[in-house]
């Protein structure tokens, strides 16, 4: 369970997050929405540990443990993964030498045994299998030159390989044609499970119609505003945010 | 790249120190006095016993050396160098010349032990399942031992120290002594000729592919003396040698002088293959002492179709300028120059190659990959040439630079110039830096910001580090990555 309360965020004097409060049950799915500039982002860098911010009140628990003490790499460990509205390309980088690298870093802060490289290889090509990712793509540079969609299918396979505990999907349809945004919703449903959660960034409903959240929140000017079911998202792609954008100022 | 986890256990192993072979060796020592002078040259040679004919070639090379002053065009800074404050002549003291293994100080033995360099045959064969490596060490101005020797000449191979080629092999040595880097060269080359003290000598006869890997452990040990060391190398028509250098020294607050001269002459369709992992003390993180590196290193493909190739990891040293080369006279010969030159702390890095093309149907190749961290400076500096006659020269360079942090900086200046119209010269160049976002990036997948680094700087260097014989490769990766321990976080 992921709990955010009274979280209060700035960056260099810019004030982003006014005591935002959100909390995630072991195996929801929660979508956020809200509009450009609110700090969606910005709360999914500040769960990850992005450095740069400074963080004046709140804290962030993971399954009660305070994950604002931790550094990028123990979160991660911890099982907190973002899959970034903007994946980082790292060049001469092999993907294959990166997810192996990944794997066992967390493994072994978990205290885990090592995977063997057969059964490493296995999984990485089940999990690629189901993406539609080609093998080539493995040997090349970690997200060199892949288009917008690549990345994006690119952070799913890396989610789906490191298993985390607490995942965060920022715009990850965005760029996404309409075939790829199936395989990646079915990627995230494949990994739904009873201890598994996940926040969901987006902008359109669309996204919602294959990743069916459990509950929906809207934010505004750095807090959650407004929280209901699925019915919200719906509502919001009707109506838009202008309802919202005055409520919390 | 298997040896990634390697790279970061070391990483962490290490903690405020980063310099391991900063140790310093107690002994007693026939030292010159300090200062330079033709006394000086004199027993330098004599304590050598040297033929006539190499004092007079080193008293020539004094009086010019006099005449001559220091360049300035290479990317560095550092105080003037007082020459008359250095020790140009340090041995360990011994009552004879070490006939065997068991002559040599066993405190020596003991030094290079520490470094990693056994120099017992038994001790080498009882170690790992690594395949044989034939070593000369050097003790600040002697060779102490050469292992494998008696082996090696069974295969006709000549492998020993150059004072002691100076007595077996004096007509050798005379023939292709300065013909490479002829005295006159420049200022620390000069120098070299006249005060070298020791280095190593390679002989492959015609059509020998020497049966295993040479290597010479350069080690200075003694404070405010100057290492002057000669390496000449003469493979024959159809003959193949790969040989390696290894180099390191205490951690003192004092600069101290290196300035070598490395000779290779390659003949018809011979090959020789030259390695260098340069991890001379770089001085501290605020840049008070370490070793100023200036050595001249060039080869000549002289025979047809014969090649050259250089590989360097420079990861030592305050100031390294320094710029392996080749001369491509024979008809179809190849030189190559590949290298990995990493900085941090203040270190000052001016290195890079020369390709001159003479000869028809030349080529060439270089890969270049600097790494700069910390406050340090990395110039790339190349020339490459082709005389009117090489008709059909070719030349491929790619020069990449890597920055970590916002306080050091990458540069890169290549020279061309072609007298004829038919050469075809290739030069790609990029500059990147590893981002405080790319960092996150790797963090936020579990990795430690060290082995994110690790990562990158691997993947970074890869094209070069396939270059090195294999039992070499996985030691310069580890000292990648102690050179750049502390440029992140
Ligand atoms: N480094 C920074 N310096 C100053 N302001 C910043 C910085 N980073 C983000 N911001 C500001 O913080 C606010 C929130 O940004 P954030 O990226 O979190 O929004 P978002 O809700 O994800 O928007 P979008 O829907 O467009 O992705 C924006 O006004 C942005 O300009
Ligand atoms: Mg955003």
């Amino acid at each position: 369970m992921l709990e955010i309360r009274n979280l209060h965020v700035s960056i260099e004097d810019k004030k982003i997050l006014n005591g935002l409060n959100l909390t995630v049950h072991d195996g929801e799915v929660a979508a956020i929405m809200g509009p450009n500039g609110s700090g969606k982002s910005t709360l999914s860098y500040v769960i990850a540990g992005k450095p740069d911010y400074d963080i004046h009140d709140g804290e962030i628990l993971l399954d009660g443990e305070n994950v604002l003490e931790m550094d990028p790499d123990a979160r991660a460990a911890a099982g907190i993964f973002l899959a970034f509205q903007y994946p980082l390309e790292i060049p001469g980088v092999a993907t294959m030498t990166f997810l192996k690298a990944a794997m066992q870093a967390q493994r072994k802060a978990r205290g885990e045994e090592e995977l063997s490289t057969a059964e490493f290889m296995k999984r990485v090509r089940d999990q690629a299998g189901h993406l539609g990712i080609p093998q080539d793509m493995l040997k090349r540079g970690l997200n060199v030159g892949f288009s917008g969609g690549e990345k994006k299918r690119m952070e799913i396979l890396q989610m789906a390989l490191l298993e985390p505990k607490f995942c965060i999907l920022d715009e990850t349809d965005s760029g996404l044609d309409i075939d790829a945004l199936k395989v990646v919703s079915e990627g995230v449903n494949r990994l739904r499970a009873k201890d598994r959660s996940f926040l969901v960034i987006t902008h359109y409903q669309r996204l919602l119609n294959y990743i069916v959240p459990d509950t929906v929140h809207v934010m505004a000017h750095g807090q959650v505003v407004k929280s209901g079911g699925k019915e919200l998202a719906l509502e919001l792609e009707a109506n838009g945010y202008a309802d919202y954008k005055t409520l919390a100022a | 790249m298997p040896a990634v986890k390697e790279t970061v256990e070391q990483v962490k192993a290490i903690d405020v120190d980063q310099y391991k072979y900063g140790f310093e060796t107690q002994l007693e020592v026939d030292k010159a006095p300090k200062g330079l002078n033709e006394d000086i040259v004199r027993l330098i040679s004599a304590k050598k016993k040297e033929p006539a004919w190499m004092l007079e070639w080193r008293l020539d090379a004094y009086r010019r050396w006099l005449t001559m002053r220091e360049p300035t065009w290479a990317r560095v800074e550092y105080p003037e160098i007082d020459f008359q404050d250095i020790h140009y002549y340090a041995a360990p003291k011994m009552n004879a010349a070490p006939k065997t293994i068991d002559d040599v100080d066993p405190a020596i033995l003991d030094t290079y032990k520490k470094l990693g360099i056994p120099l017992r045959e038994q001790e080498i064969l009882a170690g790992v399942q690594q395949s044989k490596v034939a070593v000369d060490a050097v003790f600040d101005s002697v060779s102490v031992a050469t292992t494998f020797k008696e082996e090696l000449k069974k295969a006709g191979v000549i492998f020993c120290s150059i004072s002691e080629a100076l007595h077996e092999y004096p007509e050798l040595v005379k023939k292709y002594i300065g013909t490479v880097v002829p005295v006159t060269d420049n200022y620390y080359a000069t120098l070299n000729s006249a005060v070298f003290t020791d280095g190593s000598f390679v002989y492959v006869p015609k059509g020998v592919r020497c049966p295993m890997e040479l290597s010479t452990y350069f080690r200075i040990n003694e404070k405010n003396t100057g290492q002057f060391e000669r390496t000449l190398i003469i493979v024959e028509e159809g003959a193949y040698v790969s040989y390696l250098e290894g180099c390191t020294a205490p951690q003192r607050d004092e600069n101290q002088l290196h300035a070598a001269v490395v000779e290779l002459i390659a003949l018809d369709d011979a090959e020789i293959k030259y390695s260098t992992v340069q991890n001379w003390y770089p001085g501290d993180k605020d840049g008070k002492g370490g070793i100023y590196n200036f050595v001249t290193k060039r080869g000549d493909c002289r025979g047809k179709n014969s090649k050259i190739s250089w590989t360097q990891v420079e990861t030592g040293s305050a100031i390294t300028w320094k710029y392996p080369s080749c001369i491509l006279r024979g008809e179809g010969s190849r030189g190559e120059f590949y290298s990995i030159a990493v900085s941090n702390g203040r270190q000052q890095v001016d290195s890079g190659t020369k390709m001159i093309h003479l000869g028809k149907n030349t080529t060439s190749r270089i890969i270049s990959k600097g790494i700069s961290a910390g406050h340090s400076q990395n110039t790339y500096r190349g020339l490459v040439s082709a005389h009117r006659r090489a008709t059909g020269a070719r030349n491929f360079t790619n020069c990449d630079s890597l920055l970590i942090g916002n306080n050091c900086g990458a540069h890169t200046v290549p020279y061309i110039e072609s007298k004829n119209g038919s050469s075809i010269f290739e030069h790609e160049a990029t500059t990147s830096k590893i981002s405080e976002d790319q960092l996150f990036y790797c963090m936020q997948r579990g990795l430690s910001a060290e082995e994110a680094t690790a990562l990158i700087v691997n993947g970074f260097v890869k094209d070069v580090l396939q270059q090195l014989p294999m039992e070499f490769a996985v030691e310069a990766q580890k000292l990648i990555s102690i050179s750049l321990e502390g440029s992140v976080g």
